[in-house]
C-alpha cells in the first residue's frame, strides 16, 4: 500500500539538516537495505539513477527548459537541487520499462505455466519533486485498483522509500499550478528537504519517515529557517508561468474529437513517442513472448508501449489508429480527459517533460488552449 | 513459482493449463474448440457470464482474446469459436487435440441477461458475431417464460459462412425466430440478400416499448443497426453491443483497448450503446 497521507497535523516540527550530512541520509538509507536513485548527471542531462555518494549529485547544476529544448548550465551556486525534472521519472523504477511477467516450460504433457516473481530491493527515492509525488499517486490508481493489481508495481511502491525535495525555481515548461500539483509538497513522502544556502530544512511525513530521521544529525529549525524556506518555495511559485485552462476540461476535449486542430498538430508531430516515454504518468505496455531456441523456455516479457506507436491499436480488421492526427487525440483525451472517466483524476501532473522532450516543440498547452479557442 | 488459487488473483499474468478437447470445424475458416481444464477442480469450478471472454495463450506465439461461445452445461467442455485469422489463432489451428494451451479469465462484462426479464429480446449478429452471443442464446432458451418472443437476426457474406447452422434449427424448434440474410447470395439460396440493419428495419413481432437488443458484429454493422433499431422506437439504453480492440493484458492495465472512456477488457466487451454514443462514429478512436 502506498505511505499513508501526511497530514500536517501529525507531521513533527521542521528540523535542519546541515549540507554535509546530507551523506549521513544517504548512508542511512543504505544502510536501512534501500537502493538509494536519485539525480545524476549523464550525458548533457539530469537523469535519476543509483546514488552512493552525494558527490554524484549534479551539485553546482541547473537546467534550462523550454519547448523542445533542454541544456545544462553551471549555477552560480553549489546547491544539490538547483534544477526541475529530467527526462527520467521515478516511473521507471515502480513501473520498469522492460520485466519478464510470466513464463513457460515445455513438459512431457504440455506446458508449465508460471508467473516470476520481482526481485528487485526496495528503492528509495531521493530528490522527487511535487509533480512526481503527484504522478506516482495518479499511477497509483491506475496499478493498483479494486480488482487488479500490477504485482510488480504493487510491491515496489509499498517498499520504496521517498526523500522529496522542494522546488526552489519553476523551468518555463512547468504548470504544477495549472493541474494543482505543486511546486510545493503536500503529500506522499516520507521525508521533505527544502534547500536553504546553509542547511536543508527537514521534514517528516510519515513514521518510516521518523524512524530512519532517528538516527540523523538533525537540529531543530530557527525562525529564520522557516523564513527561508517559505521564500524558496515562493520563489518557485513565482517562477511558474505556464498555464493550462483545466476549467471543464472533459466535456472541452470529449466534444472536440472532430477539431481541425487535430490535423493542425499531427503535421508537426512525428509520433516518435517521446512525450509519454518521460510522461510519468503514461502506463501502456505490451508484452512479447521471448522464446529460447529449443521453444522449449518462454518468457513473457513486458516493455513500455505508446499510443504513438503505430501497431498499438492494431486489431485483426486494421490499425485503429492509421493517422497521427487520431494518434495524437487518443493521447492528449485520454492524458487530460478520459483518464479523469477512469481513474477520477488528471493523468496530467504539469511537470512538462512533454513539452521540452518533444523533438519539435509541440506544447500541449497551447493545443488545449487553441481548442478552446474555438470550439469545433 | 506460484500455483495455489491465491495466486491467480494476486497476479494476473498467471494462466492456467488447458487441453484441446475437440474441435468441431464451423463455418469455412472457423472452428470451435471445446476446451478442459487439465487441473479437474478448476474445470468443474469455472463460471462465465455470455459474453465474457478469455485470454488464449500459445508459448512462444502469444495471447488472443476470445470470447466463449458456449458454456460447459452445453458439451461438457468451454468452447471458443474462432476464426484462424492472425498469428495466434493461425497457430492455434495447427494444434491438435489433446494439445496444450494457456488460458487466463473469464474477464469483461458479459450481456445483461437479467435486464431482458419481461421484454422481447432481439439478437443481432454479424458473422463471427454470433459467437459471444451464443452463450446469451443458450441462457434465455434453458428458461423461456422469463422473457417474452426472442429473434435471432444474423447476416453473413455468404450463406455457406452462417455459423451453427444446426444448432440453428435446435433454437427455432425452442421457440427463437431466426432470419438469416447475406450479402452475396449463390444459386442455390432462397432466402434475404442484404446488409443486417434491414432485417431491423423491417422485424415484426415485437414491441419496441419493451424489447432489448443485443448486437455483435463488424463496427460498421453495429453502427447501423443501432441507427435502425433507434428508428425502430428501441430506447438506446436498452442496445447493448459487444465491441473488440486490441487486448493484450485483459484487466485494465495496459492501455491497449481504450475506447473513449472505456477499457473495453473491463467496462466492456459488452457495453450500452448509449454510454458510448459519442464515440461510436468516431473514425479512428
Amino acid at each position: 500500500m502506498p505511505p499513508a497521507d501526511s497530514a500536517a497535523s501529525s507531521r513533527l516540527p521542521p528540523q535542519l539538516l546541515a549540507k554535509e550530512d546530507l551523506q549521513a541520509l544517504l548512508d542511512a538509507l543504505r544502510r536501512a537495505g534501500y537502493r538509494v536513485v536519485g539525480p545524476r548527471l549523464s550525458q548533457g542531462a539530469i537523469v535519476i539513477d543509483e546514488l552512493t555518494d552525494i558527490a554524484e549529485l549534479p551539485r553546482g547544476w541547473t537546467d534550462e527548459q523550454v519547448a523542445g529544448q533542454y541544456r545544462l548550465q553551471r549555477r552560480p551556486d553549489e546547491a544539490y537541487f538547483g534544477y526541475n525534472v529530467g527526462p527520467h521519472s521515478w516511473k521507471q523504477f515502480l513501473f520498469p520499462p522492460q520485466a519478464t511477467v510470466a513464463a513457460a516450460e515445455r513438459t512431457a504433457e504440455g506446458w508449465e505455466l508460471r508467473t516470476v516473481d520481482d526481485q528487485q530491493p526496495p528503492y528509495a527515492f531521493l530528490g522527487a519533486r511535487a509533480c512526481d509525488l503527484a504522478a506516482i499517486a495518479v499511477q497509483d490508481r491506475t496499478f493498483i485498483h479494486a480488482q487488479y493489481a500490477d504485482p510488480i508495481y504493487r510491491r515496489r511502491r509499498a517498499e520504496a522509500f521517498i526523500v522529496a525535495v522542494d522546488c526552489g525555481q519553476a523551468a518555463s515548461t512547468c504548470f504544477c499550478a495549472s493541474m494543482n500539483t505543486g511546486p510545493a509538497c503536500r503529500q506522499g513522502f516520507d521525508l521533505l528537504l527544502t534547500e536553504l544556502a546553509g542547511a536543508f530544512l527537514f521534514e517528516v511525513g510519515t513514521p518510516r519517515g521518523a524512524a530512519l530521521a532517528a538516527g540523523l544529525p538533525l537540529r531543530p529549525a530557527d525562525e529564520a529557517a522557516l523564513a527561508e524556506a517559505a521564500a524558496v518555495r515562493q520563489q518557485a511559485v513565482a517562477q511558474v508561468s505556464k498555464q493550462l485552462d483545466t476549467t471543464d476540461i472533459r466535456q472541452v476535449l470529449l466534444g472536440s474529437l472532430e477539431h481541425p486542430r487535430w490535423s493542425q498538430v499531427a503535421e508537426r508531430c512525428l509520433s516518435c513517442t517521446n512525450c509519454t516515454m518521460v510522461c510519468p504518468t503514461c502506463f501502456c505496455s505490451s508484452v512479447r513472448e521471448v522464446g529460447d531456441l529449443s521453444g522449449e523456455h518462454v518468457e513473457r516479457q513486458r516493455e513500455w508501449d505508446s499510443c504513438f506507436n503505430v501497431d498499438f491499436s492494431y486489431l485483426s480488421g486494421g490499425i485503429v489508429r492509421n493517422q497521427i492526427r487520431a494518434r495524437y487525440r487518443q493521447w492528449l483525451t485520454h492524458k487530460l480527459a478520459s483518464w479523469i472517466d477512469q481513474f477520477d483524476v488528471s493523468g496530467c501532473v504539469g511537470c512538462g517533460r512533454c513539452i521540452t522532450w518533444c523533438p519539435v516543440g509541440i506544447d500541449l498547452t497551447e493545443e488545449v488552449a487553441a481548442i478552446r479557442e474555438e470550439p469545433a | 513459482m506460484k500455483t495455489a488459487a491465491a495466486a491467480i488473483a494476486d497476479n494476473p499474468w498467471l494462466a492456467q493449463r488447458a487441453r484441446i478437447a475437440r474441435v468441431t470445424p464451423e463455418v469455412p475458416g472457423v472452428a470451435t474448440y471445446h476446451l478442459r481444464l487439465v487441473d479437474a477442480q478448476r474445470h468443474a469450478q469455472y463460471a462465465f457470464q455470455p459474453g465474457q471472454f478469455n485470454m488464449l495463450y500459445l508459448p512462444g506465439v502469444g495471447e488472443v482474446a476470445i470470447s466463449l461461445s458456449a458454456g460447459a452445461e452445453q458439451q461438457g467442455t468451454w468452447d471458443h469459436t474462432i476464426r484462424a485469422a492472425g498469428s495466434v489463432t493461425r497457430a492455434l489451428a495447427q494444434l491438435p487435440v489433446g494439445a496444450e494451451l494457456g488460458l487466463r479469465g473469464p474477464y469483461g462484462a458479459g450481456w445483461p441477461l437479467t435486464e431482458c426479464a419481461g421484454r422481447d429480446v432481439i439478437v443481432v449478429a454479424g458473422g463471427l458475431g454470433l459467437a459471444p452471443l451464443r452463450p446469451a442464446i443458450h441462457a434465455l432458451l434453458a428458461e423461456p417464460k422469463r422473457w417474452g418472443r426472442i429473434h435471432l437476426l444474423l447476416g453473413a457474406r455468404t450463406a455457406d459462412s452462417l455459423l451453427y447452422p444446426g444448432e440453428r434449427s435446435a433454437w427455432e424448434r425452442s421457440g427463437l425466430a431466426a432470419q438469416t440474410t447475406v450479402d452475396r447470395a449463390t444459386p442455390d439460396w432462397t432466402g434475404n440478400v442484404g446488409v443486417v440493419p434491414l432485417l431491423v428495419d423491417r422485424l415484426a413481432g415485437f414491441d419496441p416499448a419493451r424489447a432489448i437488443m443485443f448486437i455483435c458484429g463488424p463496427e460498421v454493422m453495429m453502427r447501423y443497426t443501432i441507427r435502425s433499431a433507434l428508428k425502430r422506437g428501441i430506447a438506446a439504453e436498452r442496445i447493448w453491443l459487444s465491441l473488440e480492440r486490441n487486448m493484450q493484458c485483459a484487466v485494465g492495465l495496459c492501455g491497449h483497448c481504450q475506447f473513449g472512456p472505456a477499457f473495453i477488457c473491463q467496462d466492456g466487451p459488452v457495453l450500452r450503446s448509449d454510454r458510448i454514443a459519442p464515440f461510436l462514429d468516431v473514425e479512428g478512436l
